[in-house]
């Protein structure tokens, strides 16, 4: 189960060794502000494929926008 | 949409996955940075300054006083012993007994602006309400600056020239 994670927590969780910070936001919002370090892998586009960039067992943090 | 993701990424054999609900807006609030596009004109939170004149609650206003001798700055800021902005002092309030605790003196109300603002449209509200400089918080009220005004033309008419 996927843990919550909120404004006090985050910059520890992603202090952690290897942790991947990923904003699931359609590609263009990405392109115009996103967080320091971020990599894009929008909702849309969320399989297999597009993770292999990724390390399964370090820490993934996901954002979009705010509470949706 | 990041719920939906988080549990994405744990069906895809993830163990260690985070959604940080907040998300962008509350992160860019806090004036923790930014990357991309947008990050080229300046927001309030990166012209904000951040020398201004400080007291914390429990001070008096000679202390406050002499906070203001020394930076050139025509009102002081107040926070509590976390950080979080209460209130600031200005014009009569300072010409008061220096012995009072800013407690008693400070104006309190004050409007306060998110780092992560258009500074464009704040230029405009504060040139319309004839507003000099305007105190920056972060997400959760703490004292990030104070926004002046003039700083923020300047970097209006900057951006403008540059996208001309």
């Amino acid at each position: 189960m996927p843990n919550d994670l909120e404004i006090d927590d985050v910059r520890d969780v992603l202090a952690r060794d290897g942790a991947q910070l990923v904003e699931v936001l359609p590609a263009q919002e990405y392109e115009e502000e996103h967080l320091p370090g971020a990599i894009s892998i929008p909702l849309k586009t969320l399989d297999e494929s597009s993770v292999t960039k990724l390390n399964h067992d370090a820490p993934v943090i996901v954002y979009c926008h705010d509470y949706q | 949409m990041s719920p939906r993701a988080a549990w994405r990424f744990e069906s895809l054999d993830f163990t260690d996955v985070y959604d940080f609900v907040p998300g962008k807006a509350a992160w860019l609030a806090m004036g923790w940075g930014r990357e991309g596009t947008a990050a080229a004109t300046p927001n309030v939170g990166e012209l904000a300054r951040r020398d201004v004149p400080v007291c914390r609650l429990g001070d008096t206003v000679g202390d406050a006083r002499r906070e203001l001798d020394e930076s050139g700055y025509d009102f002081c800021l107040l926070t509590n012993e976390e950080g979080i902005f209460m209130g600031h002092l200005r014009g009569d309030a300072l010409a008061g007994d220096p012995s009072e605790l800013v407690d008693q003196a400070m104006e309190g109300g004050s409007t306060t602006v998110r780092p992560s603002e258009h500074v464009d449209a704040l230029v405009k509200r504060m040139t319309k309400r004839g507003v000099k400089s305007i105190v920056v918080t972060d997400l959760k009220g703490k004292l990030i600056g104070a926004l002046i005004r003039e700083d923020a033309e300047k970097a209006v008419e900057a951006h403008q020239s540059d996208d001309h």
